[in-house]
């Protein structure tokens, strides 16, 4: 199992050899591995369905409880299959259709990489193990919308597609976390038998929030539905395979998946139903609307994302039923009709469906597929898109929250969706032929062979749905709705409500075809309220986000080191003032006994050179006052005995002034640049910075919490360290390591010097 | 006595001192570069293995006894520091070998290195105060020196911010230690820790303000806000390899001082100390990601983002919990690694390019493909992607933060991630995907003897560290909680130190 789902990595990686190997004709040999693995999937029908589950489990990261596991049951062999099964038709198709195109050895890495990742999505068993291949989707679908990388308009389809699954992701991620920790476990098959945990928990309304919003970002639900009909950027086998039959269901597998331990509450009964349904008119909608036939299948592909969404958030039994099987009717028609509309595009060398008519005779193959994948879109008996239906209708019908509100959107989606299959099955191949960019022909047989399978499928399954039935679908069931008591499948349900809804949608439908141009027209001035639709929220969010970035760089990272200073100074200020006057009473009353007078004089001098420095306009004068301070400071070493330090001040301040001064008449005339207000504002700082270290000292002067290790030095000095100078003992003995450091100082600072004096690097340039 | 601790300082320095020996020599400085850093590579990792299989590992210098003389502690958080300084050493020099200008080259530039890494690696090891402040000098001085190598004008503008921004850490730093010097005679790290939390309650605010002062120093070390304008001032300046090498080590340094000393020596008042260091590490996460959105120069980005993922390092440090720190430190191995490979990575589109501005930049998509992998590998592992290193060390956090019921933390953290998503993203579309511009400029001369592969070398071997940190997440993580374990319990620490019953 786990190399089934590797292998789709590995041969991505194998693709730049293979391609040296064998150029054009790499398709039908990648094609070998999911067609293999179409064959090995299959290969569990019969136990799956005979109510078995296949569980394997590998050794990830056992500590945080990742585990590389793997369930296969019902559901994640249904999708197993479509990805594996569609993933041939989309290989063989694709190196047709880009045939010749540079990048194609990058198409394939990545869509192989894409179809392991989603193979490896549905069939983990572990929430974060699933995470990441949910991840890998986001990006590989990324890096294949943006696959004509040097139109812009790739670029930012695919960067928004990236954000707001990404986005989404985080939020999931959250919630699949908060979930493993009330569970106590991340392995699903073990959360999905105690749901009760979750449900109790009072972490529930987070929990189901977070993965909503995950689930329904990748999965394209209103508001956030923007992104998908953008990503029809990418070449079509891409839209096909990703953004149709595959990756834009993981949100709703996951909602499937986790429907014995998140649903059944009335939070999970309405927040789906209500996003769904929405979701499923708004794309019928503006499919409705479009002439595009790739933007006319994209829209499309959001009605099935919503009722499929609605559906699960039904939950009856009736529902997850009509939820599955309409899952598998859209995967085969709707791959089918995006290679079909690929063929179209490729033959004609336009994607407007107005401007297409009469190649039925011209491309009978892709006319048959087209046909038959778009009756079962519009729920045509007796294509499998009508069984589809039937049971949609019915499980609304039942439903027991928001049932009126749901019912007329679905009708009216329903209505919609027969005039949209009448405009894919029919304008393009009927009526008069109409000039197009290039000359049409039949598309070769890489790019019919898929929708044609496709299409025949949907026509078998409907003509004998106790194949998908007992194959597949009540498995599928099982694994999301639990046992069932009476899920079947067939073409006749009797003359029933639902049956009424259909016919009326039909003739409804049937004129919504024919005024499909005229009506169009007429709703030509919505373009200007969808302007301000999720679209221009997320623009202005990025908008917003870059003008804020700029705007807090410019103030925080504004090139001023004066400005750094003041702000470092004041945080410093802050944090140790609010501790020392809130944590602990500081210490002002300071003794004056016992300060000797010279001490004193010392002091003031100190001050007053200080207070010199700072305000003098001559360059030498502030020099000089410095180095009162420096000998000040030499001065009190002095005089508390510690001459060898007194000797050192001594002499670094010499240096130090001499060295200055020597430097100051190269210096340029002193100029007074800052505002009064400016150096007031300094002052205070400065003066804030100076007093509260003074008080610190003060305070901390006064305690000894403990005996220093100075004794320690005292006694050792001369027996261990065989001299008298404790200091020279401490310096090259106790604590040798800190000379050895300070040497090296010294020795750095000499190349730096030399370095900044001697080398120019713009003289190496030459 | 145990060398193997000493030997992480001795290494660099010896080869420091050697390579200013032959200072004439360019080839032999670079063969000794080479040797040097792979050398402090090996010890790194007999280091950490010794340091796992024993224990902390304690070396007394001059045989003083602690808490007399100065100790060198190694325990798994000090071992797993040592491993990235010389991991990042390694690395740069060999990337050094073909894109560090002759110039740089006759003007010390591998002496600098190496001393650079023996005050990194000394200020991982040391166990006493005062000697830490000695290897911040070492660093600050040397990392001054390679900043300003080279001498152009961006430079040196950048190196005044650096300068003076560390020098104000190291004056408070070296206040604070005069201040606990003067409190408890102390200047052990270990005995601090006994020391203080020995003191009685009415003391416990004094000791809190003192931290203060060691927080603000080491936040600007760590470049953390509101302390961090250095950084971005300056890494952008200097040569590619010296900019990866800073954003991989530098900053961690002040990152380690923070990890060391709010859990070993500042246990006293927890909470102001976790609160200030989860709020800090928080909008540093942000201010840092929102500088690397606004900016559209490669190298601008990388750095400016180099202060977002601090925050992720300090935000773990408040959290405080195994899990959390255990988060943090694998955060900061994999930002390392990273961040100094994407630097790395820019200065090959340097040399195929001749510029760093995402505007002059595009093409390289199709003119280097494998270099585009190599980007893309580090880069989503920055974002934290799947199921690369990054995306662990976020998942670890994360966990943590949740645990603790950290909403609004955790919710800021995933967002800064998407950001940072944003930001790479920004990189990829600008000089990968877009088409290179018609007035770009032309690349710049190419120096006899500094052949492109030696570039790649690196980048591939830290890609190649960031995919096998996340398929061998079971051993990084089981790592790094036994060293945040080691954290948590600051008797291990104590007792390898001074001995049972302190």
């Amino acid at each position: 199992m786990l190399l089934a789902v590797l292998s789709g990595f590995l041969l991505a990686a194998a693709v730049p050899w293979l391609y040296k190997l064998l150029q054009g004709r790499i398709n039908w040999a990648l094609a070998l591995l999911p067609a293999g693995l179409t064959v090995y999937f299959a290969s569990f029908m019969p136990e799956i369905a005979a109510g078995d589950q296949v569980l394997v489990s590998y050794n990830w990261i056992p500590s945080l409880d990742i585990q590389l596991s793997f369930l296969l049951d019902g559901l994640s062999l249904m999708f197993a299959l479509l990805i594996s099964g569609i993933g041939t038709f989309i290989l063989l198709y694709a190196g047709s259709y880009l045939h010749g195109d540079r990048d194609l050895p990058k198409f394939y890495i990545f869509i192989l990489a894409f179809m392991a990742s989603m193979l490896g999505l549905v069939l983990s068993n572990n929430l974060i193990s699933l995470f990441v291949f949910w991840e890998l989707t986001s990006i590989t679908s990324y890096m294949l919308i943006g696959y004509h990388h040097e139109q812009l308009k790739s670029r930012k389809s695919a960067l928004q597609g990236l954000l707001v699954t990404v986005g989404g992701g985080m939020a999931l991620m959250a919630g699949l976390i908060l979930m493993g920790s009330v569970a106590g476990t991340y392995e699903i098959s073990e959360i999905l038998n105690n749901g009760d945990v979750i449900r109790d928990s009072g972490l529930y309304t987070g929990i189901l929030i977070l993965i909503l919003i995950g689930t329904f970002s990748k999965s394209a639900q209103v508001p956030l539905h923007f992104w998908l009909p953008n990503a029809m950027a990418a070449p079509t086998p891409v839209s096909a395979y990703l953004h149709s039959a595959t990756m834009v269901k993981a949100g709703v597998y996951l909602l499937a998946r986790l429907n014995p331990s998140l649903g059944e509450t009335e939070l999970w009964h309405t927040i789906l139903p209500l996003f769904g349904a929405l979701t499923m008119f708004t794309g019928m909608f503006l499919a409705y609307r479009s002439t595009e036939i790739k933007k006319i299948l994209a829209y499309t592909t959001l009605m099935a994302l919503g009722t499929l969404t609605m559906l699960i958030g039904i939950g009856t039994e009736l529902a997850i039923g009509a939820a599955m099987t309409f899952l598998l009717a859209h995967a085969l028609y709707k791959a089918s009709l995006f290679l079909v509309a690929g063929s179209l595009d490729h033959s004609t060398g336009t994607k407007d469906i107005t401007k297409m008519g009469g190649l039925a005779r011209i491309m009978p193959i892709t006319t048959y597929a087209a046909i038959l994948a778009a009756l079962s879109m519009a729920g045509i008996a007796p294509l499998f898109g009508f069984i589809a239906k039937e049971m949609l209708f019915e499980a609304v019908l039942e439903s027991n929250y928001l049932t009126s509100f749901l019912l007329v959107l679905t009708v009216a989606t329903a209505m919609l969706g027969v005039a949209i299959g009448g405009v894919i099955a029919l304008r393009p191949f009927f009526g008069a032929r109409k000039e197009t960019p290039s000359k049409p022909h039949e598309a070769p047989f890489a790019m019919w062979i898929g929708p044609a399978t496709l299409a025949t499928l949907g026509l078998l399954c409907g003509l004998l749905p106790f194949l998908p039935e007992r194959g597949i679908l009540s498995a599928a069931v099982t694994s999301v709705y639990g046992e069932y008591e009476s899920f079947y499948l067939t073409l006749w349900h009797g003359f029933n409500l639902p049956l009424m809804l259909s016919i009326a949608s039909i003739a409804v439908g049937v004129l919504l075809f024919f005024g499909w141009d005229a009506i169009r027209a007429r709703l030509l001035w919505l373009d200007k309220v969808f302007a301000y639709g999720p679209e221009r929220g997320y623009e202005k969010a990025l908008d917003g986000m870059n003008w804020t970035a700029q705007w807090q760089t410019r103030v925080l990272q504004n090139g001023y080191l004066r400005y750094y200073l003041l702000t470092i100074l004041a945080t410093l200020i802050g944090l140790v003032g609010y501790t020392l006057f809130t944590g602990y009473e500081p210490r002002l009353l300071f003794d004056f006994v016992g300060v000797q007078f010279i001490e004193a004089v010392i002091a003031i001098l100190i001050v007053l050179a200080a207070v010199v420095a700072a305000t003098t306009h001559s360059r030498l004068g502030a020099v000089v006052s410095v180095g009162v301070v420096g000998f000040g400071v030499a001065l009190v070493y002095v005089l508390f005995s510690a001459p060898d330090l007194g000797i050192t001040q001594v002499l670094v301040e010499t240096l130090t002034v001499l060295l200055l001064v020597l430097v100051l008449f190269r210096l340029p005339e002193f100029l007074d640049l800052s505002s009064t207000a400016a150096r007031m504002r300094d002052a205070v700082v400065a003066v804030a910075v100076g007093s509260l270290f003074t008080l610190l000292l003060l305070t901390a002067t006064e305690l000894q919490l403990h005996d220093p290790i100075s004794q320690f030095f005292v006694e050792n000095s001369e027996p261990e360290g065989h001299g008298r100078n404790i200091v020279n003992v401490i310096l090259v003995d106790f604590r040798a390591l800190d000379t050895l450091g300070e040497i090296f100082v010294l020795a750095l600072a000499a190349i730096g010097v030399y370095a900044m004096i001697k080398f120019r690097a713009e003289e190496y340039k030459k | 006595m145990r060398p193997e601790i000493a030997l992480p300082i001795l290494i660099p320095l010896f080869f420091g001192a050697l390579s200013l020996a032959v200072w004439r020599s360019r080839l032999a400085q670079r063969w000794l570069a080479v040797i040097g850093t792979g050398a402090l590579l090996a010890s790194g990792i007999w280091l950490l293995f010794a340091t796992l299989n024993q224990g902390p590992l304690v070396t007394t210098l001059g045989d003083w006894q602690a808490p007399f003389g100065i100790v060198l502690v190694s325990d798994l958080l000090g071992a797993i520091m040592v491993l990235l300084a010389g991991l990042m050493a390694f690395s740069a020099a060999v990337y050094s070998l073909a894109a560090m200008g002759e110039g740089h080259e006759r003007f010390g530039y591998y002496p600098l290195l190496h001393m650079l890494l023996a005050g990194v690696c000394g200020a991982f090891l040391t166990g006493d105060i005062f000697n830490l402040f000695v290897w911040f000098e070492v660093l600050l001085i040397a990392s001054f020196a390679l900043l300003i190598l080279g001498g152009e004008r961006a430079q040196m503008e950048g190196a005044i911010k650096y300068v003076t921004i560390n020098l104000i850490s190291s004056a408070v730093l070296l206040t604070a230690i005069g201040l606990v010097y003067g409190l408890v005679g102390s200047l052990n790290m270990a005995d601090l820790a006994v020391k203080f939390a020995d003191a009685d309650a009415e003391h416990t605010g004094l000791i809190t303000v003192i931290a203060m002062l060691f927080m603000i120093s080491f936040g600007i070390k760590a470049a953390a806000f509101p302390l961090f304008f250095w950084l971005p001032a300056s890494y952008h300046t200097p040569p590619v390899a010296v900019s990866a090498l800073f954003a991989g080590l530098l900053t961690k340094v002040g990152v380690y001082a923070l990890y060391r000393f709010f859990t070993l020596i500042f246990t006293q008042d927890a909470e102001l100390i976790q609160t200030i260091l989860i709020w800090g590490g928080t909008i540093t996460m942000v201010v840092g990601v929102l500088g690397a959105a606004a900016h559209f120069e490669f190298r601008r980005i990388l750095a400016f983002h180099s202060v977002s993922q601090i925050g992720y390092m300090i935000l773990a440090l408040g959290l405080m919990s195994p899990l959390a720190i255990a988060g943090g430190l694998i955060y900061t191995f994999h930002h390392s690694v990273v961040k100094t490979n994407l630097f790395f990575v820019s200065g090959v589109s340097y040399r195929l390019r001749g510029t760093h501005e995402l505007k002059e930049l595009g093409g390289l998509y199709r003119a280097a493909p494998w270099l585009s992998l190599l980007f893309l590998i580090s880069a989503l592992s920055l974002a934290g992607i799947p199921p690369l290193s990054g995306f662990f060390a976020k998942f670890v956090l994360v966990r943590g933060a949740l645990d603790l019921q950290f909403w609004v933390v955790t919710g800021i953290a995933l967002a800064v991630g998407l950001l940072t998503l944003f930001s790479m993203t920004k990189i990829w579309a600008e000089a990968f995907w877009k088409a290179a511009p018609e007035n770009a400029p032309t690349p710049p001369p190419v120096e006899p003897g500094q052949p492109l592969y030696l570039m790649y070398l690196p980048i591939i071997g830290l890609a190649a560290i960031a995919v096998l940190m996340g398929i061998f997440g079971e051993a990084v993580f089981e790592l790094a909680m036994l060293a945040a374990e080691q954290l948590e319990d600051s008797r291990i620490y104590i007792e390898a130190v001074l001995g049972e019953n302190p």
